[in-house]
């Protein structure tokens, strides 16, 4: 595993006047409705994870399910009632105002998801201001920025107020503000949500381009299970604030952990988000027949070869050894059958 | 009994009207009362009672309690005037260093810290006045007086009028574009060459310290009450009553504190023109989206960026509101506080509104108008402005604006010296216009109203007639007819059967101090006053509003009459209305309600507009006709916004009646006109202003509960 960004620990956030004393009165075990009952809102519920760098976590929820808070926390846009927090090593709780603001004016990036940019600046403008803010001249601020505009490919149109644009442009606005300072972690509050099906598409794509070229540590809010699946590095699904698993795609899909999660799998096509290698058989790599596949592949994109063989099918890695087989029926057995219990 | 299921409220509502008749009939007027004219108060009369309280004698007219109910808080003025007086002269003396006699001094310390505000409101006052106008005061402020005996060059000559009105132009021009500009330009010249030069400077010297000290302050408290619950709970009660106290009651407490002149003029402007700045500072920050804020947050701003490169430009709208408001403000005190000495356009204009010389009253009054709306433009173009990165520009590109400002400097001082030959022994016209050496239009509208009057003297004469015979005088017998009691009941019930308990409550407090307060004849007359006004304006204004809504050019249109109309200072409205009825009550009623219907009318458009397009539609597709559509669809719709307007109305209404005292009316306005003049008026004065504020507060009350209710109700909120 390489170096961990991001490291939550018991992170609690819960709203009320009593917060943090009933928190501490409940040595960590906190019931959602017991706190109602006496006027305080759990939002994030014990939440601890570690993000890699370079990786992308996306936390899939439902509204009200305490996703955009654990976000806030993390960037400390609210301070957490309880647990520990640690960027790049640092204690973010224990950092005073200053430091605060040094790491976001250096280290973070964020997107929103209703774009929230300035009304009274133009599109470069926009961009340049987490730049002015840190004090860099205008000129050289303005350069980056229009560098930023080409990245996002806003060309032609840096002069124009946001109420101008569509709102995928705006949130391309949004995408190259937050990148204009360089920073290593990207936060991304349901960017897309505020999109129409089409854009939204085009600007996951575009997302992933940014991403392999970029290579930031991700956390991603949606509420849109199959853009989970198709960005994530691993998924953390949330619920009332508890998060109620973290795993990657393909593990949430064939082991969902609670009945919950598993509501989100049922429609989910798995030939498009399972690889061979999570439905392979390691242990028997005798008797196979002259066809070998990938154990990266995706099942949709090999699935019509497997499905013409009538022996097992070979499994190989990238050195071309093999490292287990598939029977062409579990092929079928994959995407048609077995929904109940996941394999 | 079904109905009675049905419509509860209507009963209710019934039933309370019959109860106020009932009271009203059931209480006989005594036979002792007549609505006492004049100094009613201070009359020695048989009928007279006398209380003590704190040691305050009060005397007052002794009637039935439940007609009139005793003058209970008739000891508030005396008392305000007495503390007032105890701050300003006795209170903790100290001593103090003074600079003229070299040796310490003794001074109580209000009157010490009133002084050095007098003493540095004026120093800003001159040092502008004396750049457009030239004098020496600001040189001696900081050498002294052998000084300048000395070097009498010194004197600041001035700047030539030339001078002034190309400047103007040009930062028009740089801040908007050749329209502002031309704009700018001509009121300048129009100014200069009617021979108003000299009292619209002096305004504008006025101005030019009053709006960005209202505006600083105003955004100053603003931010702090937003930052801090308990600073905008200790503001807002103040807020409200600021926002509906006539501006003419501050003017006496302001005399008492800070003596006569420009100085007091501009403190007390702040004191006007602050609260609406304060109120719609609050307004636009709370409106920005959590997100942006949370954007400005995560770029790394200090507080200090967040508040001001984030948070006030996003709300930058609502702030602009504010700006305009101020500025409004500004030029409407700048014809008040002529009332405590305070010189330029205002000054003249009193004068001539005196003299009942209409045409130098319409020429100064058109001068305020002018610069008003200019100065609105250039700050609204201002805020609007943007910068421009990626334009290639050569020097003189850049700096054209400072070089055209410089070669104009150097053209008018040369224009200026070329002047002193050409008009040698008379005025330089070159250099300033001396007042009322320019072309007068004044004799030519004189000479109108002249001929106006003696062409239609009979229609006017008869209508005048009518009106009051048959029209206000019942009206103002009806309303001194209400006794106390009744009066109460019905706006207690009121109270309770729109918002409940509470808001019945706060009415209830509301209406019992002006009933206890000695001048609950006179808030009848003026409520009378504002009844009429309010009824007519509104029916003017909801049906011009629902005709110009039909077309979106003429709403556009009639929204940017409201504009400009709103922007000329109120006495100007009383002008023409004098010009046609003279000095009679139907002046002042013309006045309110001309003054009362913008309000009015923007706000029947604005509500209409705020129908959601999607309901328009929908309403076609069910096959409405337009007529349909309009009481169907969108009258329900807009009314709680035109509710909002009705509110307005009061309110503009409320003002005018108490400007038109100065006419000469019977109302509250005249108290507070005649308290300006007594020694004693500062409390008499503010008590007055309380009054007039409740009754605008007991009908904003009512009509923003209801509207909140009606907007929830309708899922518009």
């Amino acid at each position: 595993m390489s170096e961990t960004v991001i490291k939550c620990e018991s992170v609690y956030k819960i709203f009320g006047e009593n917060a943090k004393k009933m928190l501490e009165e409940s040595n960590g075990n906190v019931d959602a409705k017991t706190f109602q009952e006496r006027g305080c809102i759990v939002g994030v519920n014990n939440a601890s994870f570690e993000v890699a760098k370079g990786e992308m976590l996306v936390v899939m929820g439902l509204s009200g399910s305490g996703k955009s808070t654990l976000l806030r926390c993390i960037s400390r846009l609210t301070d957490a009632t309880g647990g520990k927090i640690f960027i790049e090593g640092q204690d973010l709780l224990e950092l005073n105002n200053k430091e605060l603001i040094e790491l976001r004016r250096n280290k973070m990036g964020m997107v929103f998801q209703s774009f929230a940019l300035l009304p009274h600046k133009t599109v470069v403008e926009n961009i340049a201001f987490p730049l002015q803010i840190k004090g860099t001249n205008t000129e050289e601020s303005i350069s980056r920025a229009m560098e930023m505009v080409k990245l996002v490919g806003l060309d032609g149109r840096e002069n124009y107020f946001p109420r101008e644009l569509s709102g995928g442009q705006q949130q391309r606005v949004g995408i190259a503000r937050s990148l204009a300072v360089e920073p290593d972690i990207w936060f991304l509050d349901e960017p897309f949500s505020a999109l129409d099906p089409l854009i939204r598409k085009e600007m996951q794509d575009e997302f992933l381009r940014l991403q392999e070229k970029l290579q930031k540590t991700i956390m991603f809010i949606t509420h849109d299970f199959d853009e989970a699946l198709k960005l994530a590095d691993r998924i953390a699904i949330m619920k009332d604030g508890i998060i109620e698993q973290l795993d990657t795609p393909a593990n949430i899909v064939l082991n969902p952990a609670t009945e919950y999660v598993r509501k989100f799998t049922e429609e989910v096509p798995r030939e498009k988000v399972l690889i061979i290698e999570d439905v392979m058989d390691a242990s028997s790599k005798d008797n196979l027949g002259d066809l070998k596949v990938s154990k990266d592949e995706i099942i949709e994109n090999v699935a019509e070869k497997i499905l013409t063989q009538e022996k097992l099918v070979g499994v190989i890695d990238s050195n071309n050894n093999i490292v287990g087989s598939i029977k062409p029926s579990k092929i079928i057995d994959t995407v048609f059958g077995g929904r109940k219990n996941g394999s | 009994m079904e109905y009675l299921k049905k419509y509860p409220k209507l009963f209710q509502w019934l039933f309370l009207l019959i109860v106020f008749f009932a009271l009203c009939f059931a209480i006989d007027v005594p036979e002792t009362y007549k609505f006492i004219r004049g100094q009613a108060e201070f009359v020695k009369d048989p009928n007279q009672s006398v209380y003590f309280f704190l040691g305050k004698e009060v005397r007052y007219y002794a009637f039935d309690v439940f007609w009139r109910l005793p003058p209970l808080l008739g000891w508030l003025p005396i008392w305000i005037n007495d503390s007032l007086f105890f701050l300003m002269n006795e209170w903790m003396p100290m001593e103090f260093w003074n600079e003229d006699t070299q040796e310490f001094k003794t001074r109580p310390l209000l009157l010490e810290i009133s002084r050095n505000l007098t003493s540095f409101m004026t120093f800003l006052i001159e040092l502008i006045r004396e750049i457009l106008l030239g004098g020496l005061e600001t040189i001696v402020a900081f050498t002294s007086w052998d000084f300048i005996d000395a070097y009498p060059w010194l004197e600041l000559p001035g700047l030539p009028w030339t001078i002034v009105a190309a400047g103007a132009a040009i930062l028009s021009y740089k801040l908007s574009g050749k329209g502002l500009a031309l704009f700018a330009g001509l009121t300048m010249i129009y100014i200069s060459i009617f021979g108003q030069w000299k009292p619209s400077m002096q305004t504008l010297s006025f101005i030019l310290v009053a709006a960005p000290l209202s505006f600083i302050f105003g955004l100053g408290l603003g931010i702090a009450a937003y930052k801090s619950k308990r600073v905008e709970k200790a503001l807002y009660p103040i807020l409200l009553v600021m926002q509906t106290m006539p501006q003419y009651a501050v003017l006496v407490p302001a005399l008492v504190l800070f003596g006569v002149g420009d100085h007091a003029a501009v403190i007390i402007t702040m004191v006007v023109a602050v609260p609406p700045m304060i109120l719609l500072t609050i307004l636009g920050l709370r409106a920005i989206p959590p997100e942006v804020i949370e954007a400005g947050r995560m770029s790394g701003c200090t507080n200090w960026q967040l508040m001001f490169k984030v948070l006030i430009p996003t709300a930058r709208r609502d702030i602009l509101i504010g700006v305009n408001q101020v500025i409004m403000v500004c030029f409407s005190m700048a014809v008040i506080s002529a009332f405590i000495g305070a010189k330029g356009l205002g000054f003249n204009l009193l004068l001539a509104l005196n003299q009942l010389n209409i045409g130098l009253a319409l020429e100064a009054g058109l001068c305020i108008s002018l610069i008003a709306i200019l100065l609105d433009k250039m700050s609204l173009a201002w805020a609007n402005k943007q910068t421009d990165y990626f334009g290639n520009l050569t020097f003189f590109q850049r700096n054209k604006n400072v070089i055209f400002f410089a070669a104009s400097f150097v053209i008018g001082i040369i224009l200026a010296y070329v002047g002193t030959f050409i008009f040698k022994g008379s005025f330089n016209y070159l250099f300033e216009i001396p007042h009322n050496k320019g072309i007068s239009t004044a004799d030519f509208w004189n000479k109108g109203v002249d001929w106006i009057f003696d062409t239609f003297f009979v229609y006017i004469k008869a209508f005048n007639t009518w009106l009051i015979q048959d029209v206000l005088q019942p009206m103002r017998a009806l309303y001194l007819r209400m006794p106390a009691v009744a009066t109460l009941v019905l706006a207690v019930g009121a109270g309770y059967l729109i918002g409940g308990v509470r808001s019945a409550l706060v009415v209830a407090a509301l209406t019992l101090f002006i009933a206890l307060s000695p001048w609950w004849d006179r808030a009848l007359v003026t409520l009378y006053m504002a009844t009429f006004g309010v009824v007519i304006s509104c029916l003017i204004g909801f049906t011009v509003g629902t005709l110009c809504f039909q077309n979106k050019k003429s709403a556009a249109f009639m929204l940017g009459v409201c504009d400009i109309f709103q922007t000329f200072p109120s006495f100007v409205y009383l002008i023409p209305v004098m010009m046609l009825f003279g000095i009679t009550d139907t002046s002042v009623l013309i006045a309110v309600i001309v003054y009362a219907t913008i309000p009015a009318t923007r706000y029947t458009i604005e509500g209409l507009r705020s129908v959601p397009v999607g309901l328009h539609e929908a309403a076609t597709m069910s096959g409405v006709n337009k007529f349909q559509r309009l009481t169907k669809i969108e009258f329900p719709l807009a009314f709680p916004h035109m509710m909002l307007g009705l509110n307005q109305t009061i309110v503009f209404a409320l003002f005018m009646v108490i400007i038109g005292a100065f006419i000469g009316t019977e109302d509250l306005g005249q108290y507070i006109l005649k308290a300006l003049s007594d020694k004693n008026g500062a409390g008499i004065g503010l008590t007055l202003g309380i009054c007039v504020a409740f009754i605008g507060l007991i009908f904003d009350n009512l009509i923003r509960t209801w509207v909140g209710k009606r907007k929830k109700h309708l899922g518009i909120a």
